[in-house]
């Protein structure tokens, strides 16, 4: 087991260096830079322009930047935005937790909707709930979030009036941020009315962002329920007698699963690419929203910043789901 | 007394029976052998048993009844309680038949559990029992293996511990070495046997092993598409065929092939679902056919002792009757 998650964690240097590499490229690629943005229709002159990118350091060579970067990144130190000077990370870390929450309830929603509707769909193949559960999660799969968040939100917060259309929290609450939770903050708050305001705000968004989660979680969970019931080790639990539920909840759930958690576990990467929409379209005060800022302003020290925290939180969460995976699997936690 | 009674019991899928209109009892204490060839309704007609038919397979029988019960009116929950406990199966494949999730100590339990219950301390202990009694070392510590640590030969074991849980009065064993290594199917076969013979235990003995039908069945069964073409004492049936195809499965047999110069199988395979013969099943493959045979599906003739399905049976000759 040790040995396994050794080798895991040998695969992460070269994907580190990788992540580096791509943003700090990638970021450098688009045109224009943070200067002229910052200078906006103003303009700015030759000099004062020279002058700027000496005093940032874009004057040197390429290599020699990134050289910089790399080293600062191996002290732990990010940088600082160009826009608010403020240090990256404490930046993320200020927003980072309204898009955990945003993420985990949307995770919540695709496990707790997307799980029990693939394993009923197996046990119930070729009926009417299976077709129908295989449809609409084609259909959530290739709904552009865009769209979707735009159709919920008309049909739910405009027509309908039953949920806000942005934010967190209602304006008319102000919750000292303890957490950075909301949904504990307001509660904290012993205001009114505050945590239902808070709830009622993640409602929509949740379902959006976990729509995909939910449509892959939901398949994924009906193949591997499917194939795990032809198993002879189904056949030979029903011959000792035990009670239908106990053989697909007990035998066929745990070996279905095992599939299924390295599943749940690749969604955290769409959950948070796909919150950085989900945030834009709700106003949601997030990473999201917050990358989305910053490559527009070319804040080159926060795009590369943030993108690299976000890719060694998802490297991480694979490295815990490739754990998890050994544990619910014997094969695996006593092979190597 | 008969344990086990049937009487015309068909399985079928669709328009196709894998199983036939078959009749046959066992008796306490009794070995009954089953053979034929694969695809002859063997599996099929002991899942039937046991209730593991699943839609949109259907059962139906004219009887099928365990001790007095009939099974087929019975409620599920009702019927369950029967299998697993008073009547067990055994199957094929050992090393795919156990949960690769759950210990053996897990996987014991739960029979034991399910139907008879008791302490935590009190089913380990008979668990342990139950390891000891099919014959795996150091049981004690087999408790907490994983199937996947097992051999072919240990996880058979473990499946008969598994069946033998609750005491049953009837184990159907399916083929239960035709996975396993030559060198071990003996030890169990070994093992059954002498199970079957200390509990007294019906047991319905599958397989291909002609020369083990002999040597430890009372009565054999032969099956041939989903039909009961011969049946009668093992000894009987063994020394004196009447139906062909038992005949050129005992032809078939290494010992009786030796001084010919080729095994006298059968050629073709056995009929499936879409290529059913008209008349006698047997018809295309069968050495002493008939325009008769081509065309009329023969009666079983005889009692439920001694049965034969064959327009010509054959005398002690081997010959059909004229
Ligand atoms: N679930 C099923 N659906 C349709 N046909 C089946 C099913 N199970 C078995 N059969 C068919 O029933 C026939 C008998 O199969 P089986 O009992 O497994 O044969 P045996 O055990 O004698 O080798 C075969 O032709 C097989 O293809
Ligand atoms: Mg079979």
């Amino acid at each position: 087991m040790f040995q396994f998650i050794f080798r895991r964690l040998s695969l992460v240097i070269p994907t580190f260096i990788g992540i580096t590499l791509l943003t700090f490229t990638l970021i450098r690629l688009i045109p224009g830079d943070p200067i002229e943005v910052m200078a906006g229709e103003r303009g700015v002159s030759a000099e004062r322009h020279a002058e700027l990118s000496a005093q940032l350091g874009f004057d040197q060579p390429l290599y020699v930047q990134y050289f910089h970067y790399v080293t600062g990144v191996l002290q732990g130190d990010l940088g600082n935005s160009l826009v608010t000077k403020e240090p990256v990370l404490s930046e993320f870390l200020t927003l980072f937790p309204a898009t955990i929450e945003l993420a985990f309830c949307a995770a919540i929603f695709a496990i707790f909707v997307g799980l029990p509707a693939g394993m009923i769909a197996a046990v119930k193949r070729g009926t009417l709930f299976d077709h129908s559960v295989m449809t609409f999660s084609l259909t959530g799969y290739s709904m552009p979030i865009f769209w979707w968040a735009l159709l919920l939100m008309l049909i739910f917060s405009v027509t309908l009036g039953w949920t806000p259309v942005s934010g967190r929290i209602d304006v008319v609450y102000w919750i000292d941020d303890v957490t950075g939770f909301m949904l504990v903050d307001s509660i904290l708050s012993g205001e009114d009315g505050a945590f239902s305001s808070a709830v009622a705000h993640l409602i929509l968004p949740s379902i959006v962002l976990g729509t995909i989660p939910m449509a892959v979680i939901a398949r994924m969970t009906r193949s591997s329920m499917l194939e795990v019931l032809s198993e002879d080790y189904i056949r030979t639990a029903r011959a000792k007698g035990i009670a239908p539920w106990r053989v697909i909840i007990i035998h066929a759930l745990r070996n279905a699963l095992i599939p299924v958690i390295t599943v749940i576990g690749l969604q955290v990467g769409i959950l948070l690419s796909g919150a950085i929409l989900t945030e834009t379209v709700f106003a949601w005060p997030g990473i999201g929203k917050w990358l989305i800022e910053s490559i527009s302003r070319r804040d080159y020290p926060v795009v590369q910043g943030g993108i690299l925290i976000v890719a060694t939180i998802i490297i991480v969460v694979n490295l815990m789901v490739d754990i998890t995976y050994g544990i619910v699997n014997p094969r695996i936690r006593h092979s190597r | 007394m008969s344990l086990l009674k049937l009487e015309n019991l068909s399985v079928t899928f669709g328009n196709f029976r894998a199983v036939d209109q078959i009749s046959y009892s066992v008796n306490e204490g009794e070995v009954l052998g089953i053979v034929g060839e694969s695809g002859s309704g063997k599996s099929v007609s002991s899942l039937s048993l046991m209730g593991l038919i699943d839609y949109p397979g259907k059962v139906s029988a004219d009887q099928l009844t365990f001790m007095d019960q009939d099974l087929l009116s019975m409620p599920e929950a009702q019927r369950r309680k029967i299998t697993g406990s008073d009547i067990a199966m055994i199957f094929q494949d050992p090393m795919t038949s156990l949960n690769p999730c759950f210990t053996v100590g897990y996987q014991i339990i739960e029979a034991l559990k399910t139907h008879q219950g008791g302490t935590k301390k009190e089913l380990k202990h008979r668990a342990i029992e139950l390891l000891t009694l099919v014959g795996i070392p150091a049981p004690e510590s087999r408790l907490s293996a994983y199937p996947h640590q097992l051999s072919g030969g240990m996880s058979q074991r473990v499946m008969i511990a598994i069946a033998i849980a609750c005491n049953p009065k009837l184990l159907i064993a399916d083929e239960p070495t035709t996975a396993l290594d030559v060198t071990i199917q003996a030890q169990i076969i070994d093992l059954l046997i002498d199970l079957q013979k200390e509990k007294q235990m019906g047991l319905v003995l599958i397989t291909h092993d002609l020369a083990l039908v002999a040597e430890v069945a009372h009565r054999v069964i032969v099956m041939y598409a989903g039909q009961i073409v011969e049946s009668g004492p093992a000894s009987e049936v063994f020394s004196a065929p009447k139906h062909p195809y038992t005949q050129a499965l005992l032809a078939s047999l290494p010992e009786s092939a030796a001084g010919r110069a080729r095994l006298q199988a059968l050629p073709g395979v056995v009929p499936g679902q879409y290529d059913r013969p008209k008349g006698c099943l047997l018809s295309p493959r069968c050495p002493y056919v008939t325009d008769h045979c081509r065309n009329v599906e023969p009666t079983s003739q005889g009692s439920l002792e001694r049965q034969v399905k064959c327009h010509t049976p054959l005398n002690t000759q081997g010959r059909p009757a004229a």
